[in-house]
This record gives structure tokens, C-alpha cells and sequence, in this order.
């Protein structure tokens, strides 16, 4: 790793430029899209997620997993699935959140899984990371930090830093975490259905602020086109091949941090290669159970997340946010 | 799409006689004082960031038997250990609970309201379980010695030093800034020292600076610890200046201006849309600190970067001007800068000389008094003229004064009272 670590900044910028350009892709559209194909967006949902009693249950979360993944590859297995994520001599980093301590971070447990199933296609487990902001936030949402290289490694920005050089695109420049940048060859993003109280919600989009110097900067006007132009730097996108939005415990107020009374127990897991539909559909998920309780609308309360409308816009071309182009598919 | 920083480039903004270009002139962070442990690295492609942090161990350190008397030992650098240090953690002084363990700061008029366990904008202010705190009190990331010119403060001794320190943070984010690696980083994310109140004040002593200065970065964020180091200082006899963006609350400014002795505002356009823009910040409080500040009869000097395009306006100009010289006085000194293309504004050339020119032309048919061109070395318009006779009384080459002819604070030629700090 120290000699990953080591890779100078011409290195850095030539990644970025290559970055640059696949990300654009070919007519503007994302990468995993052709101009026929509709996004998918995998509803795996199991309402005995929870066996008797309050804890997931791994086996069913396993094959609930296994489900929304041959859904989205459209796989007759689950391993075959994991094969077109990453190849065996990729790092493969698992973005996490676990800002909000144990109560709507993404599970331990889902993230076993998901390095059960990475192994199981070839990724052995040093060359598995999962990684998050701090330290203090992997900690508090039960992972435990781990630095060994022979073994799954699970460490904070603050373990290895952030890039020397400001990485720009429109409204943002931030300095990359080097876990993403010089460490990881792909990422999994694993963020949590949630509501934000500034950002209006918090998924897949949301969650790359884990992987910046400066969030706190980037706020302002419910996180648009903030939000947006993170995702835009080329090694996130480029970087980034598959979001698994935990929605076991979801929270659809009183966000980012915990508050048990506005969580629900969703029992689901949101599959996207498209950060873009999935963050649509959550939102649209989370909307629906505020009109449940009877609460107002992100819109009517200033709290829309646009960025998700920016980060499909011709500028940025992350994605989809139109219903008739996302195919959401519940299994 | 990634651009690297100015450093990088090579741009010869900076050299070690104070008549440096860029923003630098207006208190950026000095190279000069590591210039020598600098060029003893192998490499050479150190950037700006990387520059900053090879370079403050030698400044920090080395300096103490050579430059900078009484320093303390460089406590361990960055890192989640230096975060959790409690002695930099203390209640902050301005911010109200809220339900639910949220708390809305009341430091600077952007009142963020805070989650638990997150930060607001500045990022050095921390909700912990529904209250808040500064992370920065004593947390010294940068520390100089600079000529008090160099603030630029030039009605506030005259020729003197000035102790200058920052931290982390800041709550606005320019995209001009020359100091973003510190001003827009994490305390975590950049090289501190344990500098407390009374340690900061005695260093400045023994060091013969009459003045400390916060600076750098945006002292606003570090309040609590600016307030403190004041009082620390005025114990010793030591005064304190402010080089603030001015965004902040009345009520803190209010007692801030009960413990300082001088504040320049970089007052960085006259429209809200550029405040926005440009600055993510508003005009509309600054302005009204500026006022305060100044009925409160705390030394004030204003800086108007001059960025191409963007806020060059002869509309704009006349307005500051007229603005000025209605609310605060033509007495106020107000210094037109230059600007070099920096952080997130490359796009841009620096300013034309006939722009600066212009605005100081329009600054004088106003009305104000001592009008002064910035980041400009040999120019006219760094000495300070007698409003009467228009004589010069403070000749200035760069920030070193050459020569003085005021007398008790009056022109020595015809007796007319010169506005300003001079003893």
C-alpha cells in the first residue's frame, strides 16, 4: 500500500484526465447505459428480514442481496452478478456511512455480505476496504478499524488523508481521500435511506461527500448543484460501478442523525448502477412515508433535493431522474 | 478537470523581502521565514499543500533559537489523536439549543443549525450531544512575524510587527482564497500547535512585537480563542488586530470590539450578487459590522480586492466610495488590491494596473482621504498623503516604511490631524 500511497501527482492527474474522459462516455450517457436500455433500479425487499426479533437476519439479508443483484445483471446466480462488478486484482473499496452510529448506518452486516459475495468471485480479502470519513464514524456505527493488510482492511479518511491537489468541477474544489484516489481500483457505495435536514435526503449522491476534504462547504441551497459536482469528479465517477442503499432501517425525518421515532423498519435494500434513479426512487420512497404520517413534502418544507434534477442535467449526465426512463424492479 | 494550486505552477509570487505579488501582499502565508529549510528538500515538485506542511515544522521549530523567541515544541501533527485533544475543545460562547440535540450557532450570520456530532460551514465548530463547540481554541495552524503593513493596517504603528497566527476554518469560501489550504481544511487536516492564551502573548513579547494579529485564515471562526489571546495580551501590554471578512454577528462583534484594538475588513465587492457568487457569504451583514466597528472606535481599514470583471465596476467603485465616506468617514482608510489568479479563480488575469488606477481616482473625486493601492510594490499609492497639504507622511516601499513625518499624529508640515493608531 506504501507504494500506491507513493504515486505522484503527475500520476494522480493523468488517472483524473483518464477519468475525465470515460466518464463523459459516448453521447452523454452514463457508461451503463446504451441509448435503449432503461435504468434499473432493484427493490429487494423481505418483510422477514428481521426473523423474530430486531436484528437482521443474515442469511435472509444474504439472499435478499443475492435476489436484487441477479435482478440488476439480469443472472441466473448471484456470483456471476459479482463478477461483472469487480475482477480478482481490483481493490474494491465499500463506501459506508456511518455517521449516525448504529441506528441508520449501514449495517455491519450488510456489508459482510456484501465481502462474502466479493470473495466468493475472486477478490481475495486484502484487496476488500471499507472505508468512510473518520475513523470515529466507522467506530460508532460498528465497524471495527482494521489496518492489516493481509486481511479486509476498514479505515477512515483520517488513516490516509486526502489528495494534495484541489480535484475541481463547476461549484466544486476538494481534495480527494486518498483511500478512493490511490487505494481503490472500484467502489461499491453502501449509503443509508435516510432524510437530511439540510440536504433534503441522503443516499447514493449524498454519500461521496464521505469521500471529500470539505463537505461541510458544500451545503448551501439544499446541497445543489453541490451534490452534484462532487459525483462529478472523474474519480468518483469514474471509480464508483454499483450503489447498495440500505434500507433495512430506514428514517424519513430528523436526519442525518439518528432519531428513532421518525425510523422505519423498510426491509429493503435499493440496487442501482445509476446513483441518479436510485436516489430518485428513495426520495420518492421516504415522501411516501412522510405523506403516511402526515407530514409535509421536502418541496412544500424548502428541502427538495434538486441536486438529484442537476446531477441528470446535460451538464452532468449521472444518470436519470425521469420515471419513464428507470425501470424499477422489486424482487 | 483537476487543477493543481498556483504554488504548483511556479508562479514567482513569493520572495523574502516582503515585495511579493498575489494575494500574498494582503496577509497571505509567508514562505520567506522557510525558505532555507525549503530548498534543503530533494524533490521538486513539492505542491502548495505539501510545501505548507514540510514547512511549518522548520517554521514552527527551527525557528525558536533563530527567529522566534519562546516558541513551544510542535505538538504531534494531524490526525484523529490531535482531533480528540480536549485542549483545544471549549464551549462555544455564541449559539442557542435547539430540540432534538441540534444547535444553531449564533457567531456569524449564516446561523447553521447543527445535527449532532456534525459541524457547521467554518467546519471547526462541533455539535457534541446538543452543544457546541470550538475545536480550534489555542489549535495554532499557522504563526508568522510579520510588519503590521503587510495586514495591511497603515494607519496602526506604523513600521511595526506584528505576531500573526491563524487556525483552521473559515466561514465564507472565496474563490480567490490564498490561504485555502487552511482556511477551508479540517483542523485534523493540516499541522497544528498547543498555543494557549497566555503562551501566544508572551511569544509575542519576547519577540518585540507590540501587536498580535489573527489572520490567515478568518479569525471569526476562532472567536473564543481570539477574545482570550487578547486579554492575554493587553496584560502584557500587547495589542491585538483582527484581519476578518467582517462576517459576523453583532453581538459577538460587539464584545470583540471591547477587546481589540484595530480590525481591517476585507470588504470584497459592493453587491450581494457578488457576495454570493464569488464569495458565499453576504453583504449586507458585513457592511453593518463595518459600521459597528467603527461606532464603537475600534481602528478600522478596509481592503477591496479588485478581481477583473467581477467587481471592477466604476458604478461599483462610486458606490463603495460613497457608501464609505456616508457611513464611516472619508477618514477611513481604504486600500484597492490586486488581484492574482488563485484556488478557484484561474480563469481570470490579474488585475490591470489602469484598473486599480481607475478605482482610486474614483475613490479620491468622493471624497475619502487615503486611498491606497495594494499587492502593487514601488507604487505611489502605498504612501500615506497628507488629505491638506498632500505632502507625504508615510513613505512606504512594499510594507517597510522608509520614512515618517507625523508629529503626535499630525502632518508635520501643516499640522493637519492624520487619522489613525501612531503610537
Amino acid at each position: 500500500m506504501r507504494q500506491r500511497l507513493e504515486s505522484n501527482r503527475r500520476e494522480f492527474l493523468k488517472k483524473c484526465a483518464a477519468g475525465a474522459m470515460l466518464a463523459g462516455g459516448t453521447h452523454g450517457l452514463p457508461a451503463f447505459l446504451t441509448a435503449q436500455e432503461k435504468t434499473k433500479v432493484v427493490n429487494a425487499h423481505e418483510p422477514l428480514l428481521r426473523g423474530a426479533g430486531a436484528s437482521l437476519d443474515s442469511g435472509r439479508l444474504l439472499k435478499m442481496l443475492d435476489r436484487a443483484m441477479q435482478a440488476l445483471y439480469a443472472t441466473d446466480s448471484p456470483l456471476e452478478a459479482w463478477k461483472k462488478v469487480a475482477k480478482p486484482g481490483e481493490v474494491v473499496g465499500l463506501k459506508v456511512n456511518g455517521l449516525a452510529g448504529r441506528g441508520i448506518s449501514t449495517s455491519v452486516l450488510l456489508a459482510e455480505v456484501v465481502c462474502a459475495r466479493l470473495q466468493e468471485a475472486g477478490i481475495p480479502q486484502k484487496d476488500i476496504i471499507i472505508w468512510d470519513r473518520l475513523n470515529a464514524d466507522l467506530e460508532s456505527a460498528g465497524f471495527r478499524n482494521a489496518t492489516r493488510q493481509d486481511r479486509i482492511r476498514c479505515l477512515g479518511n483520517d488513516t490516509l488523508g486526502y489528495e494534495e491537489e484541489l480535484a475541481i468541477y463547476g461549484s466544486v474544489g476538494s481534495c480527494l481521500a486518498r483511500t478512493l484516489t490511490q487505494v481503490c481500483d472500484a467502489v461499491i457505495n453502501l449509503p443509508v435511506l435516510k432524510d437530511h435536514g439540510i440536504a433534503g435526503v441522503t443516499m447514493a449522491l449524498k454519500n461521496m461527500f464521505g469521500a471529500i476534504h470539505n463537505p461541510n462547504k458544500y451545503h448551501l441551497n439544499v446541497g445543489d448543484p453541490y451534490v452534484a459536482d462532487v459525483n462529478m469528479l472523474p474519480p468518483i465517477r469514474q471509480k464508483v460501478r454499483l450503489h447498495i442503499c440500505d434500507a433495512t432501517t430506514a428514517q424519513y425525518e430528523g436526519g442525518p442523525s439518528y432519531m428513532p421515532q421518525w425510523t422505519w423498519p423498510c426491509n429493503s435494500l435499493l440496487v442501482s448502477r445509476d446513483p441518479v434513479a436510485l436516489d430518485f426512487v428513495g426520495w420518492q420512497m421516504l415522501e411516501q412515508k412522510r405523506a403516511e404520517k402526515g407530514m409535509k413534502s421536502l418541496r412544500a418544507l424548502g428541502r427538495a433535493p434538486d441536486y438529484i434534477a442537476t446531477a441528470a442535467d446535460a451538464n452532468h449526465r449521472l444518470g436519470t431522474n425521469d420515471p419513464s426512463q428507470i425501470e424499477k424492479v422489486g424482487v | 478537470m483537476t487543477k493543481s494550486s498556483n504554488a504548483r505552477k511556479g508562479e514567482a509570487n513569493f520572495s523574502s523581502d516582503d515585495t511579493r505579488r498575489g494575494q500574498g501582499a494582503n496577509d497571505a502565508l509567508p514562505r520567506d521565514s522557510v525558505l532555507a529549510s525549503l530548498s534543503r528538500l530533494e524533490a521538486t515538485e513539492h505542491d502548495r499543500r505539501a510545501f505548507l506542511k514540510l514547512a511549518s515544522v522548520p517554521c514552527l521549530t527551527a525557528c525558536v533559537g533563530s527567529c522566534m523567541a519562546g516558541w513551544p515544541s510542535l505538538a504531534q501533527g494531524a490526525g484523529s489523536a490531535a482531533a480528540e485533544d480536549s485542549r483545544f475543545i471549549v464551549e462555544a460562547q455564541f449559539y442557542e439549543k435547539l430540540p432534538y440535540k441540534k444547535t444553531r450557532c449564533k457567531l456569524c450570520p449564516r446561523e447553521c443549525v447543527i445535527d449532532d456530532r456534525e459541524r457547521g460551514y467554518c467546519g471547526v465548530r462541533e455539535n457534541r450531544g446538543g452543544s457546541y463547540y470550538t475545536l480550534v481554541h489555542s489549535r495554532v495552524c499557522a504563526a508568522h512575524i510579520d510588519p503590521i503593513e503587510k495586514k495591511p493596517l497603515f494607519h496602526f504603528s506604523p513600521g511595526s510587527l506584528a505576531f500573526s497566527v491563524a487556525t483552521a476554518g473559515c466561514n465564507v469560501n472565496c474563490k480567490f482564497c490564498q490561504n485555502w489550504d487552511i482556511s477551508q481544511s479540517r483542523p485534523e487536516q493540516v499541522r497544528n500547535t498547543y498555543l494557549p492564551p497566555k503562551d501566544l502573548a508572551s511569544v509575542a513579547q519576547q519577540n518585540h512585537c507590540p501587536a498580535i494579529a489573527y489572520t490567515y485564515s478568518e479569525p471569526v471562526v476562532f472567536y473564543e480563542y481570539m477574545r482570550d489571546a487578547a486579554e492575554a495580551g493587553h496584560a502584557l501590554g500587547i495589542k491585538s488586530v483582527v484581519v476578518s471578512g467582517g462576517f459576523i454577528q453583532q453581538e459577538p462583534l460587539k464584545k470583540l470590539c471591547q477587546s481589540v484594538d484595530a480590525i481591517k475588513v476585507d470588504l470584497k465587492a459592493f453587491s450581494e450578487k457578488y457576495y454570493k457568487e464569488v464569495v458565499n457569504g453576504e453583504l449586507k451583514p458585513v457592511l453593518e459590522a463595518i459600521v459597528t466597528m467603527r461606532k464603537l472606535g475600534v481602528w478600522t481599514e478596509l481592503v477591496y480586492l479588485v478581481v477583473p470583471t467581477l467587481n471592477d465596476s466604476d458604478a461599483e467603485f462610486r458606490a463603495l466610495a460613497q457608501w464609505i465616506k456616508s457611513n464611516l468617514g472619508a477618514e477611513v482608510p481604504l486600500h484597492f488590491s490586486r488581484f492574482y489568479p488563485q484556488y478557484l479563480l484561474n480563469n481570470l488575469p490579474p488585475t490591470p494596473m489602469e484598473t486599480l488606477e481607475r478605482a482610486k481616482a474614483i475613490a479620491d473625486a468622493e471624497g475619502l482621504h487615503y486611498v491606497y493601492l495594494g499587492n502593487t510594490p514601488g507604487n505611489a499609492a502605498e504612501n500615506t498623503y497628507c488629505p491638506k497639504c498632500r505632502r507625504i507622511v508615510v513613505e512606504r516601499i512594499g510594507f517597510t516604511v522608509k520614512e515618517m513625518h507625523l508629529r503626535k499624529g499630525k502632518c508635520e508640515y501643516c499640522q493637519q490631524p492624520i487619522a489613525g493608531v501612531w503610537q
